[in-house]
């Protein structure tokens, strides 16, 4: 642990206006500091020295679940307690659910916010690959304005995203709908709990009358960002769910996925666990649909 | 060098004012200027519980909280849950059921253990295990912490 904070500022806007007009001043190096349960752990680094840490963890406009007839926003300081105590996610969007169930502990779960995961933009996150199963939007704001942007084209790079200067996520949108989804979330790590992750497996597949309306495979710590496999997808979808399809997906992330060799684990493995994943949850839904 | 300013804190029911850093852990503030020292600093990085506390109720790591986000809250240290008279059922239950080894992780797995048992009185031991996950302890095995909250579960006095 680092010996001292007292050469580190922070500054408690009393609002959401006075934070973007305080994010306006570029010539600041301004972090925004929510629930602290990543920056915090990130000071013993000494890399954030110099910082001028804005406290948005009161920030009320940022704050809570709202549901309409056709999509759930969810304020980016929601917590992970939080997600886990609404109804609408849990029943609608399980992968979120799940995800934040098994990010760190009840004690992480109570300071940590799903704002907080999107910017930390770890690729080892585990509510990322829900957000994209689900088609995630974003809305970005600054004292200039506000802009939608898909989360899908949020992450740019390794720890680098779409913000501009000045720019903060406020809001996060989950787009409603009521048929009937398959949903996978599978965490593998070293242990159960606290654990971060070797791979983040996150599947979402929609079929009616064994056509695949919708499929979407997300996975974390397998690139430098959480990704989407949008090659499956279009290979997927509109097509016939047949044990063929299983093959060739397996064929297709053989190609395509190149994990790295870190801290946690191998790439050799990382990617094995992937495609033993892929084969046992798709034979799940094969025959979850009689065939 | 940041300035110091004022902090306003009620810390076991009592109005504390503190002249500190915006971003000292509220650890710090609770074990060094307070001299509060039940609280635990163990691996100063949200893995190991031993700094729990409670912020407004919330069971929290007070290593990763800087005081500038807890200005006019509510804490609840280890040496606020016994009163003069006498300790907690749930620091009777740890005492009488072998809860306790070194005592380390002790005061956080106390307070982790009281604030699964405000939100849910009657947990299952898996709920128990889910609920104490954050706190780590290298002398029981866990067994005993579990048996110890359960059965302070299933007192009538609980709280």
């Amino acid at each position: 642990m680092r010996n001292s904070t007292s050469t580190l500022s922070m500054t408690t806007p009393e609002d959401l206006s006075e934070a973007l007009q305080l994010l306006a001043d570029t010539d600041k190096k301004w972090i925004p500091f929510a629930g602290g349960t990543d920056l915090m752990v990130q000071l013993e680094s000494n890399l954030l020295d110099g910082a001028d840490f804005l406290n948005i963890w009161g920030l009320f406009e940022l704050q809570g679940i709202e549901e309409s007839d056709c999509e759930v926003v969810l304020g980016a300081l929601t917590t992970y307690s939080e997600i886990r105590s609404s109804e609408v996610i849990k029943s609608e969007f399980p992968l979120l659910y799940q995800a934040a169930g098994l990010t760190g502990a009840k004690a992480i779960q109570n300071r940590g916010t799903i704002g907080g995961n999107i910017v930390n933009a770890s690729p080892a996150a585990d509510t990322p690959p829900a957000l994209l199963c689900y088609d995630a939007e974003l809305l970005l704001s600054s004292s200039e304005g506000q802009r939608w942007v898909d989360y899908q084209d949020f992450h740019t790079g390794y720890k680098t995203h779409a913000l501009a200067p000045g720019e903060l996520i406020t809001h996060i949108k989950l787009r409603r709908g009521q048929e009937k989804k398959f949903n996978f979330y599978h965490k593998v790590g070293t242990r159960n709990a606290q654990a971060i992750s070797k791979v983040l497996f996150c599947l979402m597949v929609q079929v009616n009358n064994s056509r695949i309306e919708k499929f979407r495979l997300a996975l974390g710590s397998m690139a430098a960002t959480p990704i989407l496999m949008d090659s499956l997808r279009d290979a997927f979808e509109e097509q016939e769910f047949g044990s063929d399809l299983i093959e060739k997906g397996l064929s297709i992330l053989n190609e395509e996925l190149s994990p790295i060799d870190d801290i946690r684990s191998t790439g050799a493995y990382r990617k094995k666990v992937t495609l033993n994943l892929f084969k046992y949850y798709m034979e799940k839904i094969y025959v979850g649909l009689g065939q | 060098m940041s300035h110091k300013e004022e902090f306003t804190l009620k810390i076991n029911g009592e109005t504390k004012v503190f002249l500190a850093h915006p971003m000292e852990r509220l650890l710090d503030t609770i074990r060094s200027d307070e001299n509060l020292t039940g609280t635990k600093e163990g691996c100063g990085e949200g893995e190991c519980g031993a700094c729990s506390v409670l912020v407004n109720g919330k069971l929290v790591n007070s290593c990763l909280i800087p005081i500038s986000q807890v200005a006019s809250s509510e804490i609840e240290t280890i040496e606020g849950v016994a009163n003069s008279e006498s300790l907690a059922p749930i620091q009777k239950s740890f005492l009488e059921n072998g809860g306790a080894q070194c005592g380390f992780c002790t005061p956080g797995m106390v307070l982790a253990a009281i604030s699964l048992l405000r939100d849910n009185p009657a947990p299952n031991l898996e709920e128990v295990k889910t609920a104490l996950s954050g706190n780590l302890c290298r002398c029981t095995g866990y067994k005993k912490i579990f048996e110890s909250t359960l059965i302070c579960s299933q007192m009538e006095d609980q709280q």
